[in-house]
């Protein structure tokens, strides 16, 4: 069936994270992507976990299945003469090129911008990369620690009597992903229009930088008032005991509890000297009755009330408050099992699992799944036999190690 | 009359979104295409506030700052701590990401603003909005309606849990969207109990951002080639849950339940933290991983005797022993300045770089070399440095091309200009409440 992108075509040299990600992104909604790995062991995600029962095997990485859904899979040596050649071929068929090495990697190829764009004038190039392709620190290793630490937010989360805390697993490497499809597809809509293509050069610092979170607000509220922020000196994140467990509310103890007060009042069913008293003006900013009066009501409220009956009573009341859950609990989730979000995938190799569902739905034209992600050199046959390659020709390629 | 902001030779030129989307996720994802050259406008209303969007408190007793008195935290701060005439128009939230824009006003409440809206999307072509479900069915703002005005608009809708499901309805911010997701519990201090491990962060207003940049797109891209348009949902959760892929993946491959793992590191690399530096509250974030890069870390520290402890020699018993690990790597980085040690390991290809507060990253010598930072003067909050656009493209320069709109800005231009009003109607709808640069004195505080 047809998708939003289904005449697009992108030939996709990343590995690891990001760069898989915004091709999934792609390959999701319809693109052909062709995913170019080294002969012998192929994207480096092969090696990294989860395993399928926990053994490590290039064909059961759970990180490289869910990365890489719906792409073709070739191997090629690009640093091989003939496989150089290969690859300048595929670029002429192309519409979109992804690449995720370091910046001078592409050029120490002969892959650089300059000489595929001679190639094929229409050609979108996204290059991601830690730091960016120029500037003092281009050649400087990452890591997700290090995109949270240097770009981004990490120094204000967590509390001011310890370390600054990361943001769970590899989250901006994802979104690193996500913001070079949105790129990528900016750069080839333009590129549609004008009949020429050009070079995007998308970083996880500068996504860091310029993505919204409390970061970049905090950049401008330094501009604006000379204040250079730090940690709070208590934690907030807002999750509460219940009686079966967490519970995410709005509560007391937050600067704009007052906003909240009059719905929370009633949800508490406070009594009118209670409601008074804490509507005495100031008393909702001054953190020690703030706390006074969670300790003596909401604490003892919210441990009699299972998580269901908090977030049900809650938002019928106009607060805030979300269930809890672990990954597990995700997974068995009412509202997303009744929104048929989980999709079971069929791979070869590590069989039937079940995978996160479309990020987007799409009234036309939408999430499919079409293949699981490629065994190492699966599509070799088809899209060298598309470029004119026969069977000996293979043999030889494979033996020479080009392929 | 001119157009307000120049968008030629832009990817985006020529295309206009009509938006009505407030706090983060929305404005992010509509500032993207407004950076490459999208026609924004933002409906907002004088007669209402939004929570959060235009900043925590509209009014202010004369010469205080509400906000500031109740030792409010960064991200409403005014310029020089003065709320000033119109605290709306000088919000430090609100002017970080609604630059590039054209803002109007009307009040959706009544028949003519339904109107209004309705004439200024048969002249757009995407229509987007981050609102609980609940509130669009009171407005009546449907697909059906839209089409009615423009067959083939693409509408995104960006509702926080979708528009079908238990949890439709439910009004949150993205705190409460991460703990239903997992990302909340996947994340903090590993000693600490979960209700006091760690603080709120919003992730996911950035993935909610680019997922609806994204679709908006790929549905541009499909509707030049084929002329339909067509009705997005986006539900901001489910666009999250791809980026938890490997605790989903050891759930449903293992049945292992992932836990918050601090600092350290999912694919067993070893030392890898946030370690104290030279000087108060400096912090540097080294991650080793495998054998060669423990070698040139070793090389980079000369060869400490530590290093050479049988416990550190493979990277698994690096990983086992991380607890003693640390202790040793800190004892080396309070020596050093936070900066200091970056170029001491990078110099030896070992990741690691200081974490930023905002002064250090304003001053950082690549950071400004690479562009990203840039000069804006706003009419009512002054002249400032703010983070600019994304990316960039080596054949389409770029910048923020104009300040974050104020309220009711660009009113004449929508008004007048676009949907032909004349200057009689323009003063009935003044009148009316529809158009105004001030909210109405009945909202606040």
């Amino acid at each position: 069936m047809e998708q939003v992108l289904s005449n697009v075509k992108v030939l996709d040299l990343t590995w690891y994270i990001a760069g898989p990600y915004c091709t999934k992104l792609l390959a999701d909604y319809g693109a052909d992507v062709i995913k170019v790995e080294r002969p012998d062991t192929g994207d480096p995600a092969r090696k990294m976990g989860p395993f399928l029962n926990d053994e490590p095997h290039p064909e059961k990485s759970g990180l490289f299945l869910h990365l890489n859904t719906n792409k073709r899979g070739i191997t090629l040596n690009l640093k091989s003469e003939t496989g150089n050649k290969i690859f300048k071929d595929l670029v002429k068929e192309a519409d979109i090129l992804v690449e995720s090495f370091s910046p001078r990697v592409m050029p120490s190829l002969g892959l650089s911008y300059e000489t595929l764009e001679e190639i094929n004038p229409k050609l979108v190039m996204t290059s991601i990369s830690n730091f960016g392709q120029q500037g003092p620190y281009r050649d400087f290793k990452a890591s997700e620690l290090i995109f949270q630490g240097f770009g981004g937010y990490m120094y204000l989360v967590g509390t001011a009597d310890r370390e600054p805390l990361k943001k769970a697993g590899n989250v901006i490497q994802y979104q690193l992903g996500s913001t070079a499809a949105v790129a990528t597809m900016v750069a080839f809509y333009g590129a549609q229009q004008k009949g020429s293509g050009d070079h995007v050069d998308v970083n996880g610092v500068r996504e860091e930088i310029t993505c919204i979170d409390g970061k970049r607000t905090m950049m401008t509220a330094y501009q604006y008032t000379g204040h250079v922020y730090g940690r709070a000196k208590s934690s907030s994140p807002g999750i509460r005991l219940c009686k079966d467990g967490y519970v995410f509310i709005v509560g007391f103890g937050s600067v704009t509890a007052g906003l909240f007060f009059p719905a929370l009042a009633r949800m508490l069913e406070l009594t009118p000297e209670q409601k008074e008293e804490l509507s005495k003006p100031g008393v909702m900013n001054d953190p020690v009755k703030q706390g006074e009066f969670d300790e003596e009501i909401m604490t003892p409220w919210l441990l009699k009330h299972t998580m269901k009956e908090i977030v049900e009573k809650a938002q019928a009341y106009g607060v805030m408050s979300t269930p809890y859950n672990t990954p597990g609990g995700l997974l068995k989730d009412p509202h997303f099992r009744e929104r048929n979000y989980w999709e079971e995938i069929d791979h070869p190799v590590a069989g039937k699992l079940t995978y996160p569902g479309a990020p987007i739905k799409m009234g036309i034209g939408g999430w499919q799944m079409r293949r699981p992600a490629p065994l190492l050199g699966q599509h070799n046959e088809e899209v060298y036999g598309d470029l004119g390659y026969d069977k000996e020709d293979l043999v030889q390629l494979r033996q020479s190690g080009i392929i | 009359m001119s157009i307000p902001i120049s968008n030629a030779g832009l990817p985006l030129e020529g295309i206009r979104a009509v938006c009505v989307t407030g706090i983060w996720a929305g404005p992010y994802a509509n500032q993207l295409l407004a950076d490459w050259g999208c026609e924004v406008i933002q409906v907002e209303s004088i007669q209402r506030r939004q929570l959060h969007t235009r900043g925590y408190f509209l009014r202010h007793p004369k010469g205080k700052n509400v906000m500031k008195e109740a030792g409010a935290p960064w991200p409403w701060g005014y310029p020089d701590g003065e709320p000033g005439e119109r605290p709306w128009n000088r919000g430090s939230e609100f002017n970080t990401i609604n630059r590039n824009k054209l803002g109007m006003t009307v009040d959706l409440t009544k028949p003519k603003g339904m109107e209004i809206l309705h004439r200024l999307v048969a002249l757009s072509d995407l229509f987007m909005e981050n609102n609980t479900p609940s509130t669009m069915d009171k407005l009546g703002i449907t697909y059906e309606w839209l089409k009615e005005a423009k067959p083939d608009i693409i509408m995104i809708r960006m509702p926080a849990f979708g528009l079908s499901g238990p949890y439709r309805n439910f009004k949150t911010f993205g705190s409460g969207l991460e703990a239903t997701i997992g990302f909340t519990h996947l994340r903090g201090y590993t000693d600490l109990d979960k209700s006091v491990s760690s603080t709120a962060v919003a992730h996911c207003d950035a993935t909610a951002g680019t997922n609806a940049a994204l679709a908006a797109l790929m549905a541009l891209h499909y509707r030049r080639r084929t002329g339909k348009g067509q009705l997005i949902e986006l539900a901001q959760i489910e666009g999250f849950i791809p980026q938890l892929g490997e605790a989903i993946m050891d759930y449903t491959m293992n049945g292992r339940d992932q836990d918050s793992l601090g600092n350290r590191d999912l694919h067993g690399a070893a030392p890898c933290g946030n370690y104290r530096c030279k000087g108060k509250d400096r912090w540097v974030s080294i991650t080793v991983r495998g054998d060669r890069e423990w070698d040139a870390f070793c090389r980079a520290l000369g060869y400490p005797e530590w290093t050479k402890d049988e416990k550190f020699a493979t990277a698994p018993s690096r990983y086992k022993n991380q607890d003693e690990l640390d202790r040793h790597v800190e004892d080396w980085t309070r020596k050093h300045d936070h900066y200091a040690v970056m170029f001491m390991l990078q110099k030896e290809e070992v990741a690691a770089a200081p974490l930023t507060d905002t002064a250090d990253i304003y001053a950082d010598p690549h950071v400004r070399e690479s562009g990203v930072l840039q000069e804006v003067t706003h009419p009512e909050a002054g002249t400032h440095t703010y983070a600019g656009i994304g990316w960039t493209q080596k054949k389409t320069p770029n910048s923020i091309r104009r300040y974050a709109y104020c309220l009711g800005e660009d009113n004449e231009y929508v008004y007048k200009e676009l949907l032909k009003i004349s200057d009689e109607e323009y003063a009935e709808l003044e009148r009316e409440g529809h158009i105004g640069k001030d909210f109405a004195p009945h909202v606040g505080p």
